[in-house]
């Protein structure tokens, strides 16, 4: 049985059985089997993403996640595919089908991957960014539909020189996020709320971040920062 | 399986005028408000249609507006979010506002729209999964078999079909008596919340009056029952995205202590909103109390017919309709 050998966390590890050696008909001098050497892909996902995103041309190729069979379109009435997006106070120019989500555009086209992707379906809040001051689930927002929007994701809430937001340094210190994948949502859900309403009471909170589900349960966490960061906005 | 949708071309007319035209020369077109229904059914690859109007950026679609009669007109695109903090609406019409807060999440609220909302369609399980059954055009109901699972289905009115009505603010505009007003064909039509929404006995295909190529263009309340006694309450697996297990929404006006007159809907046990008239008419004129109480809970889920699972909700009606009527002592 072949394994792979240690775990090497900058190595994205292909799913399935750890690949076999070429059979070569002989052992190797140790008297054993050859060792099976991992080779590991050249870049780690993330990278790989980070750097999809900066080159057009990459972009171009990864057409199993933008659609390349797009008809051309037959009414000219249809919307552009070239649309200018403002995100974090930034005007991109950018090339989005009609059929794009949000968080699709905001992830895959402008690398900002800090908005997750959970459940796709309008049903778990970690996808939550800011459009025009109010929370939308990016995941079920078409990205033509935001076009003339002002879009806060979670890397437009620190400030730039990298200082935390207080709803961010009130997480920390309450211990909210646990495997921190609803991390992102929560925070901006957050920061949505004290924008609109900086003192809000316990019950405000708790419906405000009713819309993210937190699947390791750290809700009480997450509400108490909330609370600590309205003393502090 | 919800990766990416179906190609298809987009629209975002900026009037009325150039969607009535789209959807025109577009047989199969696919209205789209918020969105919030609309995109899981293209992300499970359900629902395919070729184009798409996007009919949120249409300005006389959506607002908030005071009629003359004390009532309120309110556009299809106005958003659940808009609805519930709306003065307008919390001082005239609590139950809407109370509604509309109810429904699924605060982001779902901020972009789902009220027309939206009425015209979803039904949260069948197996429907929306996409399986064959009447509702989808076969001959079969998946939910009313010994072994299904319908624990969220209908009490009330089954025909072939035992899904019921999903939306809350569907239940609290039944019960303030709106008027629909929807375009068709380049005319407008009025249609009555109890004309609106349409059981399978009518129509198996759609929850609504509405036909491919109708605008929802606003829902009119009358002011009949602005300012009136109101009660909406819903009970759900979790108060958050889940939809009603049963809901009631209430208007009523009081003399001398005594109901002079009543209207009671109950949502998420028949395929429409179900006006609770055997309680109406029981209650007119009588002093709400205990006595009265348990009348209520004798006839308010009276010629319900449970499926397998579905028992609970029973019971359930009956405590909704009480608790509404004890809000009135
Ligand atoms: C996770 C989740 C939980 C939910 N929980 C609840 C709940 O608890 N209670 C509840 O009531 N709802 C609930 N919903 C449903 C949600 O509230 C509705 O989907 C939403 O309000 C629909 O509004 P929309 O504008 O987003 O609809 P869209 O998806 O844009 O439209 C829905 C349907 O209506 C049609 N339509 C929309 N506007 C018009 C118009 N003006 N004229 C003609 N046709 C039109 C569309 O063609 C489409 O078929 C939930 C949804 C999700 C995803
Ligand atoms: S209840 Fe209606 S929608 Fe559900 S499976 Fe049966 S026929 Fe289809
Ligand atoms: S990913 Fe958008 S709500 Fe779950
Ligand atoms: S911290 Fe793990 S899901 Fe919330």
């Amino acid at each position: 049985m072949q394994t792979y050998g240690p775990y090497d966390p900058s190595v994205d590890y292909v799913p399935g059985p750890a690949p076999r050696p070429k059979y070569t008909g002989r052992a190797n001098e140790a008297g054993g089997a050859e060792t099976p050497s991992w080779r590991p892909l050249h870049m780690s996902r993330r990278n790989f993403l980070r750097g999809v995103a900066c080159s057009g041309v990459v972009i171009g190729g990864s057409s199993y996640l933008f659609s390349g069979t797009t008809p051309a379109r037959a009414d000219t009435r249809a919307v552009e595919r070239l649309v200018r997006l403002t995100v974090n106070g930034r005007t991109h120019s950018i090339e989005v089908a009609p059929n794009e989500t949000l968080a699709t555009t905001l992830r895959y086209r402008l690398g900002l991957t800090g908005t997750k992707i959970g459940c796709n379906q309008a049903e778990c809040g970690a996808c939550t960014v800011i459009a025009d001051g109010i929370t939308i689930y990016s995941c079920s927002t078409l990205t033509h539909r935001v076009r003339d929007s002002e879009i806060t994701t979670i890397e437009g809430i620190a400030g730039e020189d990298g200082t935390l937001h207080p709803v961010q340094q009130a997480f920390i210190e309450e211990l909210a996020p646990q495997c921190g994948f609803c991390t992102p949502g929560q925070v901006v859900s957050a920061v949505a709320l004290l924008n609109r309403n900086p003192k809000p009471t316990i019950e405000e909170a708790r419906l405000a971040m009713s819309g993210n589900l937190c699947r390791c349960g750290a809700y009480d966490h997450y509400l108490r920062g909330v609370m600590k960061a309205s003393e502090r906005v | 399986m919800t990766d990416v949708m179906h190609n298809f071309e987009l629209f975002q007319p900026a009037t009325l005028e150039d969607a009535r035209a789209i959807l025109g020369d577009h047989q199969d077109a696919w209205i789209l408000a918020g969105g919030m229904d609309s995109l899981d059914w293209f992300k499970h690859r359900v629902k395919m249609p070729a184009v798409v109007v996007d009919i949120a950026g249409i300005p006389d679609l959506h607002g908030i507006r005071e009629e003359d009669d004390g009532g309120l007109w309110i556009g299809a695109t106005t958003t659940l979010t808009e609805v519930n903090e709306s003065e307008l609406v919390k001082s005239r019409f609590p139950a809407l506002a109370q509604a509309a807060l109810h429904v699924a999440s605060p982001q779902i609220r901020n972009k789902g729209t009220i027309g939206g909302n009425v015209s979803q369609d039904t949260r069948c399980p197996y429907y929306r999964d996409g399986f064959p059954c009447y509702r989808a055009g076969g001959n079969t109901c998946y939910a009313n078999t010994p072994t299904a699972m319908n624990r969220e289905h209908a009490l009330f009115g089954v025909s072939r079909c035992v899904a019921v009505t999903p939306s809350d603010t569907a239940i609290a505009l039944t019960a303030l008596e709106a008027v629909f007003t929807v375009e068709r064909a380049g005319s407008r039509q009025d249609i009555l919340a109890s004309d609106f929404f349409i059981g399978p006995a009518i129509d198996i295909t759609r929850m609504t009056a509405l036909e491919p190529g109708d605008i929802l263009v606003g829902i009119r309340i009358p002011g009949k029952w602005a300012g009136s006694r109101q009660y909406f309450e819903k009970v759900a697996d979790r108060q958050t995205w889940d939809f009603a297990l049963v809901n009631i929404a209430m208007a009523a006006k009081m003399e001398n202590g005594a109901i002079s007159d009543i209207s009671m809907v109950c949502g998420a046990v028949e395929c429409t909103p179900r006006r609770l008239t055997d309680v109406e008419s029981l209650v007119r004129g009588e002093k709400p109390g205990q006595e009265l109480e348990t009348l209520v809970k004798r006839v308010a889920s009276r010629g319900a017919e449970p499926l397998n699972f579905n028992h609970f909700k029973i019971p359930l009606m009956e405590n909704l309709a009480v608790r509404a009527i004890r809000s009135l002592a």
